[in-house]
This record gives C-alpha cells, sequence and structure tokens, in this order.
C-alpha cells in the first residue's frame, strides 16, 4: 500500500511538472520571445484559461502527499522552511501578475506586470530545481526526524548542507533550462506568426543546453546518491525511464526539424516525465534521503495508517477520473492556437 | 519555544484571516451568480446575462486572490505545525487532499470556462458552467469546515503504536456530527457578504444615478437572498451550534460568555468587560435568566462557568474570544434589522427611492466581513488551549526545528505581501465598479471584457 501511494504521488506531481511546467516555462522566455504588446498578451493569453488549474496539481499533490506520508510532510516542509516561503511568495507574485497585468493598459503598468510574471517564473523554476536536487542529494535529518536547512553553507557536500550547494545549484539549471524548452514548445503550439517561429527557434537552441545539463547532472547524480546505482542493478528494467527521457529528448529534435509543434511539445513532457520517473524510481525506497543513510525517512517509517491509505485509494481514484475530465474539456475549450483579435469574451485580458 | 509558539500562531492567524476575505465572498457571488444565470434563462432577458457578466468579473479577480493566498494555507500544516502535521496528518490530510482532488479541478476548470467561454457553451452550457463552479467552491467549503470539524470535535479515529493519530472510520470524519451546522452556519455567513456586497453596488448606483437598471437587479437580489440568509444564521444555525459547543466545550461557552461562576438562571451580557484578573464583568449590562433559557431551555438552569474548569483548560485568551463572540451576534443581529428593513421597503415598492435606506446599505459593507472573521475567531480561540481538542495541545504542535526569528521573517513577509495585494485587489474591484456593466442598448454590447479596459 505504501509503494502505491509513493507512486500516486510522484504521478501527481509529474502531472503538476508537465502542466505549471510550460506555464512556468512559458514565463521564463516571456522576455525573450515577445517583443510587442500584442505578442506579450499572446503569451499570456495562452496559459491564461489554465494555468490557476494547472497549480491545484501542485494543491491536490501537496494534500495526497500530506495525508499518505504525513511524517514526510512535517519534516519535509517545516526543514524547507525558508525556502518553502520563498516559493509562496513568488507563486503569489507571479498570480498577481498574471491576473492583473491586462486591467490596465499603460507604458508603465504592463512592462512592469511582465518583468515581474518573467523574473518569478524564472526563480520558481531554479527553486523547484534545487529542490529536487536537495531531495536526491539527502537532507541533514537527525534522530528526532526533523531537520532545518540553512539557505546554503559552504556549497560542498558535507554534512552540515544548504539549500543550495554546487549540485543543487546544477539541478536548479537544468530544471530552468527544461522549463524553458518546454515553455517555448508551448508557446510555438499555441500561437502563430513571428512569436510562433521565435518560440520555436528557442527552444531549439535551449534544447543544447538541456542535453548538456542532462548528461552532466546524471553523472554526478550516480556520485551523490549511491541508491540509484544500487537500484538500477537489482531492477534492471528501470533503464527505461531514463530511456524515456532519452527518447524524450530524440523526439524534440527530430519533431522540431520536422516541424510538428504538438509532437514537439508532447515529447518535450516524455523528457520530463522520464527524469522525473528515474529520480522516483532511484531513490526508492526513501522518500527523503537523509545525509547520514540511518536517519533516511522511507515509505515504511513515513506513511500514514493503512486503514486510510485503502480508503483513500478509492476516493482518490473516482476524484482524479473527474479531474482528468474537466481538464479534458478545458483544454478541448481552448485548444487550438490564441487568437487575440477576433473580439471572443475573454482572454486573459479581463 | 514559547515565543515561538506565539508567532507561530498569530502567523497563522493573519494568513488564515487576510485569506478568508476572499472565499467568504466568492461563495457567496458564485450561489448569486446562479441566481443571475437562471434568471436570465427563465426570463430570457440579456440584461441578466449581463448582470452576471459584471459579477463574474468581480468574482475573477476576487478568486485570483483567494487561491494565491489559499497556498499557504496548506503549506503551513507542514512548515509551522510540523508535529500536529505529523500525529494528525493521516486524518486531516484525507479532508485536505480531497478538497484538492474534488473541488479545486472543479472550481478552476469551469471558472476558466465561465469567465471566458460563454460564446462557444451557449446559454446552457453557461448556466451549468456557474452551476458547478459553484458547487466546487461550496465542496471546498464543506472539506475544510470538515477538516476543521474534526479539530473542534474529533472522532472516528484510534491511537497507534507510537501515539500517532490514525483514521478508523472514513465517514465518521466526512459526516462529524460537528459539521453540518457548523457548514450551514459558515456558508450562510458567506452568502450574507455575498448579499451585502451585491446590494451595496446596486445601491452606490441607484444612489450616484447611473446604471439604475442594473443598481434595481443588485438591490434586490441582494436583500432577497440577504434576508432569507440572515434569518436563518441565527436559527437554526447559530442556535444549534451554540448547542454542540454547550454539550462538547463547556468551557469554551463558559469563556465565550464571559461567566466567570458557576451559576443557575445565568444571565446574558449584552455588554461588559471580562478581566479575567479579578475574575469578573466590569460594567456589565445583561439580561437576566437568558443564557440558561438559551442554553438548557429552562430559565432557571444551572449553567457552569469558568470556575467549574481547572485553569489550564481555559481558553488563554478569553477577552478577545469574549469581544469576537458578541461581536458576532451583535452583527448577526443588526442584519437581520437590516435586511428585514429593506424587504419591506422592496415589498412596498419604495426601496429604490429611499435615499436613507440604500445609504445604509451601501455602508454596511463592511460588516459582514467583520462578522465573519469574528465568527472564526469565536470557534479558533474557542478550541484553546487545544489544537485537536483534548486530545493535542496547540503547544505540542508547532515545528521543532522552526525558531521564533525565522517565523518572524516570514509573518512581517506576509504582511508586506499581503498590503500590496489588498491594495491592489481594492484598487482593481473599485475600477470594475466604476466601469460598470455593460450599457442596456443591446446593440452596443462592449465585445470583450478587456477591451473597457483599452
Amino acid at each position: 500500500m505504501g509503494t502505491i501511494w509513493y507512486c500516486l504521488v510522484a504521478f501527481m506531481i509529474a502531472v503538476y511538472v508537465l502542466l505549471d511546467g510550460f506555464d512556468l516555462g512559458a514565463g521564463a522566455i516571456h522576455l525573450l520571445v515577445a517583443k510587442t504588446d500584442l505578442e506579450r498578451r499572446q503569451v499570456l493569453a495562452s496559459i491564461g484559461p489554465v494555468w490557476d488549474g494547472n497549480e491545484v496539481w501542485l494543491i491536490a499533490a501537496g494534500g495526497t502527499l500530506y495525508f499518505a506520508f504525513p511524517v514526510l510532510y512535517a519534516s519535509g516542509f517545516s526543514g524547507f522552511y525558508l525556502p518553502l516561503m520563498m516559493v509562496l511568495w513568488l507563486l503569489i507574485l507571479r498570480g498577481a501578475a498574471i491576473e492583473f497585468r491586462n486591467h490596465i493598459k499603460s507604458n508603465v503598468w504592463d512592462p512592469f506586470w511582465d518583468s515581474l510574471f518573467a523574473g518569478s517564473s524564472v526563480l520558481l523554476a531554479v527553486f523547484f530545481g534545487a529542490a529536487l536536487g536537495n531531495v536526491v542529494r539527502g537532507v541533514p535529518l537527525d534522530e528526532s526526524g526533523y531537520f532545518f536547512e540553512p539557505l546554503w553553507t559552504n556549497f560542498r557536500l558535507g554534512d552540515v548542507t544548504g539549500i543550495l550547494d554546487w549540485y543543487t545549484i546544477l539541478v536548479g539549471i537544468l530544471a530552468l533550462l527544461a522549463f524553458m524548452m518546454h515553455g517555448a514548445l508551448w508557446v510555438q503550439m499555441k500561437t502563430s506568426g513571428a512569436l510562433s517561429d521565435c518560440a520555436g527557434r528557442l527552444a531549439g537552441n535551449t534544447w543544447w543546453g538541456v542535453l548538456v545539463m542532462t548528461a552532466l547532472v546524471t553523472a554526478v547524480t550516480f556520485r551523490v546518491q549511491p541508491q540509484v546505482k544500487a537500484n538500477l542493478s537489482t531492477w534492471p528494467w528501470g533503464v527505461i525511464f531514463p530511456l524515456l527521457a532519452v527518447a524524450g529528448m530524440g523526439g524534440v529534435r527530430y519533431e522540431l526539424f520536422k516541424r510538428h509543434e504538438r509532437s514537439a511539445f508532447l515529447a518535450s513532457c516524455a523528457y520530463l516525465a522520464g527524469m522525473l520517473a528515474s529520480v522516483v524510481f532511484g531513490i526508492y525506497p526513501m522518500v527523503l534521503p537523509a545525509r547520514n543513510p540511518l536517519y533516511s525517512l522511507t515509505i515504511g517509517s513515513a506513511k500514514a495508517g493503512s486503514y486510510g491509505l485503502k480508503v483513500g485509494v478509492v476516493w482518490w481514484t473516482i476524484g482524479i477520473i473527474l479531474a482528468a475530465g474537466y481538464s479534458t474539456l478545458v483544454y478541448r475549450s481552448f485548444a487550438g492556437k490564441v487568437a487575440l483579435s477576433d473580439g471572443q469574451y475573454g482572454h486573459t485580458d479581463d | 519555544m514559547e515565543q515561538a509558539l506565539g508567532v507561530h500562531r498569530l502567523q497563522f492567524a493573519f494568513t488564515i484571516t487576510f485569506h478568508y476575505i476572499f472565499p467568504q465572498l466568492t461563495m457567496g457571488l458564485a450561489l448569486l451568480l446562479v441566481y443571475l444565470k437562471t434568471k436570465a434563462l427563465r426570463t430570457g432577458d440579456e440584461h441578466y446575462n449581463r448582470a452576471a457578466r459584471f459579477w463574474a468579473r468581480i468574482f475573477g479577480i476576487n478568486f485570483a486572490v483567494g487561491v494565491v493566498t489559499g497556498i499557504p494555507m496548506e503549506f503551513q500544516f507542514g512548515t509551522n505545525w510540523a508535529a500536529f502535521s505529523r500525529s494528525a496528518g493521516s486524518v486531516i490530510g484525507q479532508t485536505l487532499a480531497m478538497e484538492g482532488v474534488f473541488s479545486f479541478f472543479l472550481e478552476s476548470s469551469f471558472l476558466g470556462l465561465f469567465l471566458f467561454g460563454e460564446k462557444k457553451l451557449g446559454r446552457i452550457g453557461h448556466w451549468w458552467a456557474g452551476f458547478l463552479v459553484w458547487l466546487g467552491s461550496w465542496l471546498s467549503g464543506y472539506l475544510i469546515v470538515a477538516t476543521n470539524a474534526w479539530m473542534q470535535h474529533p472522532t472516528a479515529y484510534r491511537l497507534g503504536a507510537q501515539g500517532e493519530i490514525e483514521l478508523a472510520s472514513f465517514w465518521g470524519l466526512v459526516l462529524n456530527r460537528w459539521v453540518l451546522w457548523e457548514y450551514a452556519h459558515t456558508m450562510l455567513g458567506a452568502v450574507q457578504t455575498g448579499c451585502f456586497v451585491m446590494a451595496a453596488v446596486g445601491a452606490f448606483y441607484l444612489l450616484t444615478k447611473r446604471d439604475a437598471s442594473y443598481g434595481r437587479t443588485f438591490v434586490k437580489g441582494g436583500v432577497l437572498v440577504g434576508v432569507a440568509a440572515a434569518l436563518l444564521q441565527v436559527y437554526p444555525t447559530g442556535d444549534n451550534q451554540g448547542k454542540l459547543v454547550t454539550d462538547n466545550q463547556p468551557v469554551t461557552l463558559a469563556a465565550m460568555e464571559g461567566l466567570f461562576q458557576t451559576q443557575s438562571s445565568a444571565p446574558i451580557v449584552i455588554i461588559g468587560q471580562p478581566s479575567v484578573r479579578e475574575r469578573k464583568l466590569d460594567n456589565p449590562i445583561a439580561v437576566p435568566g437568558a443564557l440558561s433559557f438559551l442554553t438548557y431551555r429552562r430559565w432557571a438552569a444551572v449553567v457552569r462557568g469558568l470556575d467549574a474548569f481547572p485553569q489550564d483548560q481555559w481558553p488563554d485568551m478569553i477577552p478577545l474570544l469574549y469581544y469576537s463572540y458578541h461581536l458576532m451576534v451583535g452583527l448577526g443581529t443588526i442584519f437581520i434589522a437590516i435586511m428585514l428593513a429593506a424587504a419591506v421597503q422592496l415589498w412596498r415598492g419604495k426601496l429604490y427611492e429611499s435615499k436613507a435606506m440604500l445609504w445604509i446599505l451601501m455602508l454596511s459593507v463592511p460588516l459582514p466581513y467583520i462578522a465573519n472573521t469574528a465568527g472564526w475567531f469565536t470557534a479558533e480561540l474557542g478550541r484553546q488551549p487545544w489544537v485537536i481538542y483534548g486530545l493535542m495541545r496547540t503547544a505540542h504542535g508547532v515545528s521543532p526545528r522552526v525558531g521564533s526569528g525565522n517565523a518572524w521573517f516570514t509573518l512581517i513577509g506576509f504582511m508586506g505581501m499581503y498590503a500590496v495585494l489588498a491594495i491592489l485587489w481594492l484598487f482593481l474591484i473599485y475600477r470594475e465598479i466604476e466601469n460598470g456593466p455593460e450599457p442596456e442598448s443591446g446593440l452596443v454590447s462592449k465585445p470583450a471584457i478587456g477591451v473597457a479596459a483599452d
């Protein structure tokens, strides 16, 4: 039952990353690809009806993590206190930027919110990457089951680690590049004209950065977290997860070349899913590795009582099927490229 | 640690109080939007669709602020209340996760369609989108109140080997006997906020002699729904909520009423200041026997005062609890008076010309916000010194490694962030009210909501 919930929580986080990943990515490239007011409104319109629904996956994944692994929720969230609060503030600023920008048209108001939208999106991408890096590297848990990590210490992988060290910064940069590519492919698919072309070119250029960083981070991770290698030798079939990521990368390049915008975006989804699945597979059965392996939180030590987990499977399945239904309806209603000139009621510029 | 406890409590109190400004209007307005959309469907009058579009814009701004201030609430269970989460997460995590899975997906998906898809959905489809937004927001309210109800009245759990609290019955959790009345009482409070806001905007339009047809619709809708909500708020929901407190948290009742000594024919104090040091109420104005009657339906019944309980079980901020409770009850009574008076004027056909009544409706708009806030203060301060009533003390629930300095830093950070949000929100809501609904002509309709701002 614990392993089932480990997979379900991982699934929800993965969906969150695939979905919010493209709107964070769209934010990160906002100032790079969209120069005119019309282009910027197009970028915002491409994510306008869906971004808060995407963020619901974060809330739902958080809630699921809370009830399935309460010990992990308590240790992890209080240990990452400061960076999590900053993530919250960035999410608040970013939400305000998306929603408030188009209420007034002015040469001061618009660029202000555009920059805030871009800046908060970049920082959130880096923070999420660094958070993942922290989980893979392990945190300074002790026998109490708690820890409190400072933002940084000496940037080395010793026993006294901070949120930021050279490893987590590398993962943060990888996350930013991967989200930029993902977001650029989304913008390319959802817009038209010069903006779409520019986003496509940016996706192609970012691809090289993602490639180099993926190779580098993967190589380093085998040294930082020995469990990954151990799991791969125990269950060799686990190699399909990194292969999925490789196939996704290949697919992005190929589909960009073929100019299949939709397939390129889906390939990028496969890359992100493959990377996350590899991490989840690599640290199993730990849910939060500790620097001292004695104190690592595992599925067994962090999970909730078995009755609650069994009941949860029932309602969770019903709820997620419903949610998938609504999401499909929304994405189908807003399918196709955004067009800002047809005077249709809405977009984000309300 | 004691010092950190206070800061953690203050941060949660501040962030939840600020957050709840927004959902109470969203939940109330969601119902009124269904009212307007239903009117539009049944009368076929485009006027109601235009009115609904106007309120949908205000709803959208309000919803966005509600979402971004809501995410910190869930996170803070883990960041600031780790020990509480570690023990109780497998129970209250259930309802919180269900809120995400069942209501937030529903609400956010159909709000997107409601705001941006009126043309694509058609008349019936758009009504359904509005209805599902209402359903999602009210379901979310239910699951949050169920979470709170479990903390007020823990049931359906068992203690595990290491003292962790485990869920024992799913239906026991979601159908906790505390939930029904607390939920009904909370939702009616939200509906009153929606009604007072709608009526106030209508009164503003009538008093400033602009958009008069909309002004009449808004005042009428707000008053008709509002009078029902105001009455139901007191009876049966408030009355039954009080009975639950009497039966299960008698010490809370004594503190709310400022009853220091156990007595028969206990009075209800209308005005008076509790002095905890001297254990008495200063300058009370009281109705003799009324508290005994309301709690036990007998004028001579004995009501236990604070002296009947050990002092370490007393709520730790009795004056604040007492004032919050009295403010809530007092305002609830005033709402009945205002709404009944307005309804009588409406029935006599004089409301739209009655300047005095319109002024009162317009200026009353902050009052339901204050009443809802005071109501939650009563519930949360009344539960102290427990975070889970009778099971876990608040002092034992905080994160052991997050010191007071860090908590002060983030509390002040939230204050600054929310001050900016509040200014933006007020500014944007003011602009929507100032821009007003689309003109009635029907020939020249504003094509896109955004174009009005261009």
